[in-house]
């Protein structure tokens, strides 16, 4: 969260009146550079991104497959009962009491899952974003308003409203489901944010663009928001855990309706019947674990290895691959100047 | 206006606004309060000009009266702890609920502090440690905690060491029959009832916070007055507590309000999965029988619990750290 790139920004916005030579196409290059593949190129250096990638392309990959019916639907007596992982290879991950292949069930639900957990996540991070900025920037007011109905929603325990809302609502649509998972999240990440840009306004490159005349719309968008940016991302990642966390959590309590089968009603399904008792069902529970654990093992790795990049109090004092980082970063900036 | 007296005045305000939410979350519910309610006693024969009187009686709300009407009763009814009656259950919503909340707040307290303490140890040697084996490997374990939900570790714990193991039980808060006229006995068979379901709370919290320790441990590692007070020859003790550790704990505090709420609304799973009697497990118990009074009495608890929680929690965080109760932001 340096102030150096938004500093060129102002010596760029300046060029481009007296600079003729600076064309449309340079610049995009240089936003590229700047905003798309260095930070890619550092993010890509740490070895827990690479690993998040790794783990969550794997996800992407299994909703793929179930989108294109690349492997078999899950249904009850497709093969043997209770087979365990890697006993009949065509069914790698063992089947259930009902003879459903694990791995087919698995897949079936990975695409609900994904869109729940974007979904959720665009919500809570996009509303807490906003307010965040809007009450910490403006202040007074406003700032009061905001805050005082923040702190209301924060008052509320999460998982007890969602399952009053689930029995109102009882939300089936992945998009729906997502939305009210996070229904109050954005209060407690909004009210983060906001002191984090308490401190960002006060920086001199803000009060210069007020004392221009620009708008708190374009002071918010072009000032502010950048510099937050990468702590909004790694709070995306850990708003996008907390929704796979808690509708597993409540489907596997059965609070949430289901039309279909997902993870947590397969670990439902594992616990209710027989799963706890005996060695032979383990599987059936374990499987579902991996997979709920596998994707949010990908999303925290993502966000660890974005905290690093981002996060200079962890960069600066890192060292070995620390200072290649450092090195990079110095060498962008004088080459814009 | 001192931020003491103004953080006191929000507590009834949130108060009235989440009974306020309830009342309105009650009309939300499918076929509303009384339909249900209305449908089962017929069922059970009840004649029907009883009926209305018996759902005044459990929901103490008229059905007839206008809504501003049953708003005010509902209020009322609110204010004065009658939170009408369990349908399931047969008893008033609020023994239940007397009933239930100790348990809940024992388990979240104990736990919260427990993952606090080792948290903080935890990220603090790490931090002292930086690029260590030791680090790298507890980083790497942070981490993975940080991707498994607490109830994964509830159920395998339940599995291994209730059910297969029979080492701990695999329900209830106390043993049958118990009572705290044999505080000892009572005493350590609450302890032992409760040790699963603490230990999987615990533990799934443990990742973050050390996480979150070891970054800030970091961070006030590297300042300047620390530097200083190496130079002015302090001894090492006093630098780790007097310097490095009130300054990295101090901004995790906040995160820790945030995480009570997180908290006190997971025990809705966790005591689920033990079957442990504390709020979360009569609120699911509530919405798998369609008992909405005690359902709603639930949510209301569980979240004034909350508002108290964090109320306690703000007033010590300005003790600690006087910046607090001085900040108040400009109009721009």
């Amino acid at each position: 969260m340096s102030t150096e790139p938004d500093a060129a920004d102002g010596i760029d916005w300046r060029s481009e009146t007296s600079d003729v030579e600076m064309s449309r196409r340079d610049r995009l290059n240089e936003f590229y550079e700047q905003k798309l593949y260095v930070p890619a190129a550092v993010a890509w250096s740490d070895r827990r991104t690479r690993l998040g990638v790794l783990i969550l392309s794997v996800y992407l990959l299994m909703a793929v497959v179930d989108l294109l019916g690349l492997w078999r639907d899950a249904s009850t007596n497709q093969a043997e009962r209770f087979l365990r992982p890697f006993e009949n290879m065509s069914y790698p991950l063992g089947t259930t009491n009902s003879g459903t292949d694990l791995l087919a069930l698995i897949i079936d639900s990975t695409p609900f899952i994904l869109q729940m957990v974007l979904a959720g996540g665009v919500w809570a991070t996009t509303l807490a974003v906003i307010v965040g900025t809007v009450s910490g920037y403006k202040g007074g007011t406003i700032d009061t308003v905001i805050t005082a109905i923040s702190d209301f929603f924060m008052a509320i325990p999460g998982l007890p409203l969602v399952i009053v809302l689930a029995i109102a609502l009882s939300p089936e649509n992945p998009l729906l489901l997502g939305v009210v998972l996070t229904i109050n999240y954005w209060a407690g990440l909004g009210r983060s944010i906001r002191s984090q840009v308490l401190s960002i306004r006060e920086e001199s490159y803000i009060e210069a663009s007020r004392t221009m005349g620009t708008g708190s719309v374009r002071i918010i968008i072009k000032d502010v928001l950048p510099n937050i940016m990468p702590y909004v991302m790694v709070n995306f990642v850990l708003a996008a855990r907390y929704t796979i966390f808690a509708s597993v959590g409540l489907y596997f309590i059965g609070v949430l309706p289901y039309t279909g089968q997902n993870w947590g009603v397969t670990l439902n399904n594992g616990y209710e019947q027989g799963g706890l008792f005996s060695m032979d069902a383990f599987h059936w529970l374990l499987v579902p674990i991996i997979a709920i654990v596998g994707l949010a093992f990908g999303l925290v790795l993502l966000s660890q290895g974005m905290d690093r990049i981002f996060n200079p109090r962890v960069r600066t004092r890192l060292t070995g691959e620390s200072e290649s980082i450092e090195e990079e970063e110095t060498d962008t900036t004088t080459e814009m100047i | 206006m001192n931020y003491y007296f103004k953080r006191t005045l929000q507590i009834p305000l949130i108060l009235v606004a989440v009974a306020t939410l309830t009342f309105g979350l009650i009309r939300l519910l499918p076929g509303g309060p009384f339909t249900q309610l209305r449908i089962e006693l017929l069922q059970q024969g009840v004649p029907a000009e009883q009926v209305d009187a018996r759902i005044e009686a459990l929901q103490n709300i008229r059905p007839d009266a206008p809504l501003w009407q049953q708003y005010i009763d509902y209020m009322i009814g609110v204010l004065q702890l009658d939170l009408g009656q369990s349908i399931s259950l047969n008893e008033p919503v609020i023994s239940v609920i007397a009933r239930a909340l100790p348990w809940t707040v024992f388990l979240v307290v104990v736990s919260t502090i427990l993952m606090f303490i080792v948290g903080v140890l935890l990220g603090a040697i790490q931090a002292y440690w930086e690029g260590s084996r030791f680090d790298q490997i507890a980083s790497g374990g942070s981490i993975f905690l940080m991707s498994v939900p607490y109830y994964i570790f509830a159920v395998i714990f339940l599995f291994f060491l209730a059910f297969q193991l029979r080492w701990f039980p695999t329900g209830n808060a106390v043993a049958r029959g118990l009572d705290a006229s044999q505080p000892l006995q009572y005493f350590s068979s609450v302890l032992y009832h409760a040790a699963l379901p603490i230990l999987a709370f615990t533990i799934g919290g443990i990742g973050s916070t050390a996480l979150n320790m070891r970054g800030n441990g970091i961070q006030v590692l590297g300042e300047e007055y620390v530097e200083v007070a190496r130079l002015r020859g302090l001894s090492d003790g006093r630098i780790a507590t007097r310097y490095v550790a009130k300054n990295a704990i101090l901004p995790m505090y906040t995160g820790l309000l945030l995480l009570i709420g997180f908290r006190l609304g997971g025990t809705v799973v966790l005591e689920e999965i033990f079957s442990y009697p504390g709020l979360g497990y009569y609120m699911i118990e509530a919405v798998e029988a369609n008992d909405y009074p005690l359902m709603m009495g639930c949510f209301l608890v569980i979240t004034a619990t909350l508002v108290v929680a964090v109320y306690i929690a703000d007033l010590t965080y300005g003790l600690i750290d006087p910046r607090i109760s001085a900040g108040e932001s400009d109009e721009y």
